[in-house]
């Protein structure tokens, strides 16, 4: 019982700080400073809590308002919910100790904590609210509650690139929310439920055509939302705009949530049909033209955003296969791309803050000049591109194995494919760290700490700068065009929370016994259906 | 279950001029577009929860007429975000007006990017093309001159061999000043086909030199980093 009382917490402290720290305003920075990190920190340890309950007593129910399962809104931590929660908390706390770390270092206290912090924090509430939410609408809730606050992290500051971003970013997103909606009026009127349980029981009995039509739009929606091929045109053009704290954060959970609604659906609502092929087929082409597209870049945030895409594929070829093996070999690999994803955004944002750009043609030499940062980067990078003995390797391996097992052309084909991508990402990254940390380093690098270097500062965009010895000079730009301070130190919780998150990818080798172990009993669970329906519904038949 | 056609009609066609307001370039047109498919969409919510009924409330309405409360609940939700989010969608338009001036969607860097690329393909290709039509032109021109050349001897060789034939004194003296005239006239056609040619050449060369230099122009354009700039 009273760890059933935990499961709420997830999703309503981070709620009730941001409204906390929205009252506050800008003053009482260490006030502030100090919620976020407190918040931050409860999750996790909550979410471990939570995740060692699931594992050895089975998923844990709660009812919010005490109203019983079918009808009232249903919280549920299983092991999949559980150990997506204490991943992706862990991976929020270390972004927001970087954005506190980066504010404190350019003395901007006003915007990031009366605007960023809320933003942020509704954000992580929707991402612990999607995972945990037991029913659809609640689902719809806990996107809409993410989106929008990825909506005001993405537009942050209002420069022209963001809007331009922004402005696509948020009408993909509401037509998706509404697509979504006709999938839960769909549902609803066919089945009289919004309940998982009680839709994964009665979607059994609907006719064929119905079934394929729900599973079909449900689908469609989250298939945007993870970024899967057809639909993945939107992310590699809005991710690279926002700030580097934002861009890591939605690059690690938002299209994971996408993946995570994935596999409830396919586990849970729509075990085995047709739709399965379909989504192989999604895996190949979203692996093969993500990195395509990543080859072909010349920014490093692009680059990023592109492998983000490609390695999208590697957790829907897992899901695709449908066996235990498929499936906790995607539950593994969204936990290892979670954590190396956000950690290489954030590394690409202290490359940012040391140079002012993250274009290749115009870094150079900064394995001399910022070794550190060299390292933090390497280390990630070898690891999104599979290198044994690294959690990339085991994730791949993991599929490898998966698709070998089920055999068939297909299943080969995604393997082939696979292990085309792999290379590609290798090559990618190898071309990156060739360009960026190798070669002679540009005389821009050799400019005077604390230069603030922008490229577009029109009237309307002024960003309020209390500290007077700040020079500004214009001639560096980013792909943003928007403000940007470079410094030769970097703070310390900066550096830390990069090599926290990097240490975090780096952990998963050592671990990899017991995680593995874990992933393939939350496949087991979740492909017997039979514990997650009787939790809920309470009645075990 | 079934459903009054009324509303289904009105939800598909809201939904319809949505989606057709959607595919618009226009911002505002877009938010009209969103609009009108979100109230279609909760249309579509209201009507999953079956026919119209009375008031959900035990001991006032009975078991079987009550309309289901459920959907209405979800409705109410569903109208609130979707208000929030074009509110806010609506601020991102404003702002684009006061940036930009124009409520226009922009094309994103890669596509600008892209068809930058494309467009200088096009430019070298045309100024390749251009190339190759002058050197042709320069060629034909040289074996016009060579032809004519090879006529000329032609006619003073038959010419000789006229005059070695016909030995008549009388006859030589006019002869020789009709060949020197003929002579004089074929050198002097001859220099006027040179100077065109020459002219010819140095007008293609000019034309060609500018040609050219406007494209290593709209090629710098284009590969401004900045990218700001209107081609």
């Amino acid at each position: 019982m009273t760890v059933q009382a935990l499961i709420s917490i997830p999703v309503t402290l981070p709620l009730l700080a941001a409204g906390l720290k929205l009252a506050i305003g800008g003053r009482q920075r260490r006030l502030q400073a100090l919620i976020s990190v407190v918040t931050l920190t409860t999750v996790l340890a909550v979410s471990l809590v939570l995740l060692v309950a699931a594992d050895t007593g089975g998923p844990l129910v709660a009812n919010a308002g005490g109203w019983a399962a079918p009808v009232g809104i249903t919280l549920v931590a299983d092991r999949l919910s559980s150990l997506m929660l204490v991943v992706s908390s862990a991976v929020t706390l270390c972004v927001m100790v970087y954005s506190l770390a980066q504010a404190y270092a350019d003395q901007e206290y006003i915007a990031p904590l009366a605007i960023f912090h809320p933003a942020y924090l509704v954000t992580v509430a929707g991402v612990s609210d999607a995972f945990l939410s037991g029913d659809l609408f609640n689902l719809f809730v806990a996107f809409e509650m993410l989106l929008s606050g990825s909506y005001v992290l993405l537009t942050f500051g209002g420069t022209e690139s963001r809007i331009r971003a922004g402005a696509t970013y948020v009408v993909i997103g509401l037509a998706s929310s509404l697509l979504f909606l006709v999938g839960i009026a769909v549902s609803y009127g066919a089945t009289g439920t919004v309940s998982m349980a009680q839709l994964a029981e009665r979607f059994q009995v609907l006719p064929g055509y119905l079934k394929l039509l729900v599973e079909l739009t449900l689908l469609l929606v989250f298939v945007v939302k993870a970024a899967i091929f057809p639909m993945s045109a939107w992310l590699p053009d809005s991710y690279p705009t926002a700030p580097a704290p934002a861009t890591a954060l939605f690059a690690g959970l938002l299209t994971k949530v996408g993946i995570y609604s994935i596999i409830r659906l396919e586990a849970l609502l729509f075990p085995g049909g047709p739709v399965s092929v379909l989504l192989m087929w999604a895996a190949l082409l979203t692996m093969l033209v993500g990195v395509f597209g990543a080859v072909a870049q010349t920014d490093i945030k692009r680059m990023l955003s592109f492998t983000l895409v490609s390695h999208i594929g590697y957790m829907v070829f897992g899901v695709g296969l449908s066996t235990a093996a498929g499936m906790a070999g995607a539950v593994f690999y969204v936990v290892h791309h979670i954590t190396v994803q956000t950690g290489l955004f954030l590394v690409t944002g202290l490359i940012e803050r040391r140079t002012g750009t993250t274009s290749l043609d115009r870094l150079g030499g900064l394995m001399r000049v910022a070794p550190v940062i060299a390292v933090l980067f390497f280390v990630p990078a070898m690891n999104l591109a599979g290198i044994p003995p690294m959690s990339g390797f085991l994730g791949k391996l993991t599929l490898v194995q998966a698709g070998v097992a089920v055999g068939g052309p297909l299943p080969l084909t995604l393997v082939a494919g696979g292990l085309v991508t792999s290379l590609l990402t290798l090559y990618a990254v190898a071309t990156t760290w060739s360009k960026a940390f190798w070669r002679a380093p540009p005389p821009e690098l050799a400019a005077p700490a604390g230069t603030v270097l922008e490229s577009e500062e029109s009237p309307v965009t002024r960003v309020r700068r209390e500290e007077p010895s700040v020079t500004r000079a214009h001639g560096t730009e980013g792909i943003t065009g928007r403000e940007i301070v470079t410094s030769v130190t970097m703070p310390l919780p900066m550096l830390g929370s990069a090599t926290a998150l990097v240490a975090l990818g780096l952990s998963y080798t050592v671990l990899a016994g017991p995680l593995s172990a874990l992933t393939r009993r939350t496949a087991d669970e979740l492909l017997a259906r039979e514990p997650y329906i009787s939790a809920v519904l309470g009645s075990p038949r | 279950m079934t459903i009054s056609l009324v509303p289904f009609v009105a939800s598909g066609v809201l939904v319809a001029a949505g989606v057709t307001l959607l595919l618009e370039r226009s911002l505002v047109r877009l938010l009209v577009g969103v609009i009108l498919l979100g109230n279609g969409v909760n249309l579509l919510i209201v009507m999953a929860g079956g026919p119209a009924g009375e008031p959900p409330i035990l001991g006032v309405s009975a078991r079987d007429r009550m309309a289901d409360p459920l959907p209405q609940a979800m409705v109410l939700t569903s109208l609130v975000i979707t208000l929030g989010v074009t509110a806010f969608l609506l601020a991102v338009v404003h702002r684009s007006w006061q940036l930009t001036g124009g409520d226009e969607v922009q094309d994103d860097t890669e596509d600008r990017r892209v068809r930058l690329r494309a467009t200088r393909g096009e430019l070298a290709g045309s100024v390749l093309a251009r190339r190759e039509v002058y050197r042709r032109l320069v060629r034909e021109q040289r074996a016009e001159l060579a032809r004519l050349e090879e006529a000329r001897r032609e006619r003073e060789r038959r010419d000789a061999e006229e005059a070695s034939k016909e030995s008549r004194r009388e006859s030589a003296g006019r002869m020789r000043a009709e060949f020197a005239r003929r002579e004089r006239e074929q050198a002097a056609r001859e220099r006027e086909i040179r100077r065109r040619l020459r002219e010819r050449r140095r007008q293609a060369r000019a034309e060609m030199r500018a040609a050219i230099r406007e494209d290593r122009e709209r090629q710098a354009r284009a590969q401004n980093p900045e990218l700001e700039g209107d081609d």
